[in-house]
């Protein structure tokens, strides 16, 4: 094996089995800076050794083994130096191992669930959490996290270091939450997956409508997350609220790239596979009971349309009615929004206006292009041309995105034309 | 994209012998630990072949044989569908999981999806 392949095989190696290297010096270290080196050292180490004598049948069971050694030296190191300087009885070092022998043989779950609540801690922004998150725990490069997120690789580095210094100046050390503050925690995790599938999925920026590279690292991170915490209702939502959601990005892009909307979408192109792991993760959370949480109804609203094999075929009266339960736990103006667009389709364009036009007078709605492009839709169906077309233009010029722009300044243009 | 990660039978499988408790342990855990890794979308095994049959066509002459099949290291035992970023990585993933299930053969394919057909 020459330099190059090794390099590859390495790499690959490091996007498999990097994560649980990680998490599992995370837990024994306690720091995510130390436990970070000591991977890449094991790393190294690999390199090296695997340069003369090839790579082992199982790599990955090496690389955990050498990274626990790594860790134990560290620690020793580390304990030493603390008993010279507070000359505390020589017993602390075996002390250590005790402890370490219960860990390393502890639970891979542990490791990944702690990793996920330190890189997803709440201290820090959600973009910090967000990078750092996709480079410990899905095992990008920083290279790799920057791509995705469209960005200059100095900058995510930069946020990446500031995230860890952020960490530690807070003392911030690896732990599992007691199971009420494990729900407090999921709830920041999961607005991680979903702040990186969304940036994916509905990219807010730039001229790709679709960001396949970032949502599939969101729908790894879903999985893993739903793998971790099994019977967690809304995690389950979240994974299902997303793959069904992903299960369309076929169907979302015409051939010139235009966005293509759910009702005009050749369904035959929409992804079976998701489909049947989100409506089986549906079924989990109905088994599972309790009432369902907000991502569990967005899933069940995802669903009713992955239900319809035509566009004509969608329970729109469900919809709006989940919509309606959502609004209750969960208000804000984007989801009354939806409710008024699904209001409109079940029962029709007036009841849906009723529903959209006072959000006009919500202040955080005033930049929002979804609003005007809603509401123009409305009122063209209504007939009225003339209000359509201002509402039209006046999303265009709201949206960051190139295509969505083309998109109504093409329906202003119809409008204009009178139809 | 994703890969089909099949694995073949071995004469134990075949002859319907249960894996020991032990394998089965291993075999939980992996299947746990691939679907920790967040690539495991779906996956299968199957039965001995005696509770199968084979349809073989020939000049258009439909043929059907029930099993077993004498061959049994040629049959498929069991499949899963991984999301991965490159065969490389899928390969990784099969090799851990031939270690632990005892087969002698994993054939890791990619699966034909929408965007291949454009």
């Amino acid at each position: 094996m020459d330099a190059a392949q090794l390099d590859q095989v390495v790499a690959t190696l490091w996007r498999v089995e990097s994560p649980r290297v990680i998490a599992r010096l995370a837990r024994l270290v306690g720091d995510l800076d130390t436990a970070e080196e000591l991977a890449q050292d094991t790393f190294l180490a690999a390199i090296e050794k695997w340069r003369t004598e090839g790579v082992p049948d199982n790599p990955g069971a090496w690389l955990n083994r050498t990274a626990k050694f790594l860790a134990i030296d560290r620690l020793r190191r580390r304990d030493s130096r603390r008993s010279k300087y507070q000359q505390v009885a020589a017993t602390a070092p075996e002390t250590v191992e005790h402890d370490l022998d219960e860990i390393v043989d502890g639970d891979l779950a542990d490791d990944l669930l702690g990793l996920i609540f330190m890189s997803c801690h709440p201290i820090l922004s959600p973009d910090a959490r967000s990078a750092l998150t996709l480079k410990l725990v899905c095992g990008l490069t920083t290279t790799e996290v920057a791509r995705a997120f469209l960005a200059p690789e100095a900058t995510i580095a930069q946020r990446i270091v500031r995230a860890k210094r952020t960490l530690a100046a807070a003392n911030i050390r690896f732990e599992l939450p007691d199971p009420s503050g494990r729900r407090a925690r999921l709830d920041a995790v999961r607005e991680v997956v979903y702040l990186v599938f969304n940036e994916g999925h509905a990219a807010s920026s730039g001229d790709q409508w679709v960001r396949r590279d970032l949502a599939a690292e969101a729908l790894r991170l879903g999985r893993m997350l739903a793998s971790l915490t099994p019977d967690d209702t809304e995690t389950l939502g979240l994974l299902a609220l997303i793959e069904l959601q992903a299960s369309r990005i076929n169907a979302r892009t015409g051939p010139d790239g235009q966005p293509v909307l759910l009702r005009d979408q050749d369904r035959t192109r929409w992804d079976r596979l998701l489909i049947r792991r989100g409506l089986d993760n549906l079924d989990r959370i109905q088994a599972l009971g309790g009432s369902p949480g907000p991502y569990a109804l967005q899933a069940a609203i995802a669903a009713c349309h992955a239900r319809a094999t035509t566009a004509e075929d969608t329970d729109w009266a469900r919809i709006a009615a989940l919509y309606d339960g959502l609004a209750q736990i969960n208000p804000s103006p984007v989801v009354e929004l939806n409710r008024g667009v699904a209001t409109a389709e079940a029962f029709g364009p007036q009841a849906g206006l009723d529903l959209v036009l006072p959000l006009f007078e919500h202040p955080g709605m005033g930049e929002y292009p979804l609003l005007p492009a809603v509401a123009g839709d409305l009122w063209c169906r209504l007939g009225d041309h003339a209000q359509a077309r201002e509402l039209f233009l006046r999303a265009a010029s709201l949206t960051q995105n190139t295509q969505d722009r083309s998109v109504m300044q093409q329906r202003a243009a119809t409008c204009a034309a009178g139809h | 994209m994703r890969y089909m990660v099949m694995h073949y039978q071995t004469q134990d499988m075949e002859d319907g012998v249960r894996p020991s408790p032990e394998q089965q342990a291993a075999i939980g855990q992996h299947m746990q630990e691939a679907a920790m890794s967040g690539v495991l979308l779906t996956g299968e095994g199957v039965h001995p072949s005696s509770q199968g049959a084979r349809v073989e066509v020939e000049a258009g002459k439909v043929r059907v044989i029930d099993g077993p099949f004498a061959e049994a290291k040629e049959l498929i035992a069991g499949f899963a569908i991984l999301e991965v970023d490159s065969l490389a990585e899928a390969v990784e993933h099969a090799r851990k999981f031939a270690l632990l299930v005892g087969t002698e053969r994993v054939d890791v394919r990619r699966v034909i999806e929408l965007e291949d057909l454009q």
